[in-house]
């Protein structure tokens, strides 16, 4: 399957597919000097497209009969809104609280879609168009990129501790943290604080490590079925077909799923920071 | 599953993304949807008010109905007595004119036979007087029986 003269083996081909386009290459687990390019190209772009979208539909909306699309968009503002009434128990917070979910929601949605694409095709595009010299690897989903996930998930710890403090103000966050769950006798402090910051730490790990690692997997699934495929025989074509096939169809579900999740968890961890122990 | 700057860039654009969509998407479409349920219940409570409007103008109207045939009843009824009497009137207008009639003829023949009488007195007593004349065959002095002769006129 791979449009290279010298056909690399699996193992090759799995490690190109997973390399990210950087300004260098990364030497050790955190390293930040170094920038995925192919991530941020297409999570900004897939933002753009989904907001520029919205946005035509929000500037056309009449209150009169609603167009399909119009009807469509609609329907997400309506749920959204209804669940972040339900899990954001503070109106002004969520003039801010349920755009942003909807917007999680279809951004998410739209980058893991980005899964959809043959795993080689961006590639056959560039090396048709003789691009491959200069992007030497390529990685399209940005949710497959834990620095996508993570990225987003770390924004949502941000808003936790901005609501915490706005909703409890400094004094009461900072009770809290030591005097919650446990008991505010100060040999209890040290409890408090550990179980706290690992509460917040995990959320936010959690958050951003779902959604990768399902992103994540389904891509090596379809390079594992694309692999077969590269069998070039006809058990491996006829499998490459029908594996291929179920497994896409299986992926709509997950990728909505995951979109679905990631927004409904952003609306409950903020939701939580509105709420005392 | 390296870390590095990405998730930083990720996290700004993250907060772009809903500042954008706070900003120009949220408003308007919710905008949109208030001003819908607005129409709506709007709608729908002229709908029950054009209801309630129906319900008591077509009372009305049976009303009105009911007075107009009641109202016909009571003029056909009028008009129906009215004949009557106007027949009755014209029964006894037409008696009493007989009456008249009659009771008129019966007066202008007794005024005939009382003249036919007196005519007949007249003659007779002409006649008588004549017949005297000749049976005298001479001339009797009629002056000297006016007497009798009146007397005669009275006895026929």
């Amino acid at each position: 399957m791979a449009a290279s003269t010298e056909a690399p083996n699996a193992s090759e081909y799995i490690v190109h597919h997973l390399t990210h386009l950087t300004n260098k290459a990364q030497k050790s687990v955190i390293d930040l000097t170094v920038v995925n390019f192919d991530t941020l190209f297409w999570s900004v772009l897939m933002g753009a497209i989904g907001c520029f979208v919205m946005w035509r539909v929000a500037r056309a909306a009449t209150a009169g009969v609603p167009g399909r699309f119009q009807a469509l968009v609609e329907l997400l503002v309506e749920f959204v809104n209804d669940q972040s009434k339900n899990i954001v128990n503070n109106e002004e917070s969520r003039k801010f609280v349920a755009p942003l979910a909807m917007t999680v929601f279809v951004w998410v949605a739209l980058m893991n879609s980005l899964d959809f694409l043959p795993v080689d095709l961006p590639a056959m595009i560039l090396g048709v168009t003789g691009l491959d010299h200069v992007i030497h690897a390529h990685r399209i989903v940005p949710t497959a990129d834990l620095n996508g996930t993570i990225g987003m998930s770390l924004g949502v710890l941000v808003l936790m501790l901005y609501y915490n403090i706005k909703i409890k103000h400094l004094g009461g966050f900072v009770h809290e943290l030591f005097c919650a769950p446990f008991g505010s006798h100060p040999l209890l402090w040290p409890f408090n604080l550990l179980l706290n910051l690992i509460e917040f730490a995990a959320k936010s790990v959690s958050l951003g490590m779902r959604l990768f690692g399902n992103m994540y997997a389904g891509e090596l699934i379809f390079m594992l079925i694309a692999l077969l495929g590269a069998t070039a025989t006809w058990w491996g074509f006829g499998m490459h077909m029908v594996v291929g096939t179920i497994w896409a169809i299986f992926h709509i579900l997950i990728v909505l799923l995951q979109a679905f999740i990631f927004m409904m968890l952003t609306l409950v961890y903020i939701g939580q920071a509105h709420e005392g122990h | 599953m390296n870390l590095n700057a990405t998730f930083i860039a990720q996290m700004v654009v993250f907060f772009i993304l809903g500042w954008f969509t706070m900003k120009f998407v949220w408003p308007p479409l919710m905008k949109a949807l208030d001003d819908r349920a607005k129409k709506i219940a709007e709608g729908l409570e002229a709908a029950e008010a054009g209801k309630l409007a129906l319900e008591s103008s077509s009372r009305q109207a049976g009303d009105e109905i009911t007075k107009a045939r009641s109202r016909a009843a009571e003029i056909i009824a009028q008009a129906e007595k009215r004949s009557v009497q106007m027949i009755e009137e014209a029964k006894l207008a037409a008696r009493d004119e007989g009456g008249r009639e009659k009771a008129a003829a019966k007066a202008e023949i007794e005024q005939e036979t009382a003249r036919a009488r007196e005519a007949l007195r007249d003659q007779v007593a002409a006649l008588a007087v004549a017949g005297a004349e000749k049976i005298l065959r001479r001339e009797v002095n009629p002056a000297a029986h006016t007497e009798l002769l009146s007397q005669l006129k009275k006895e026929i």
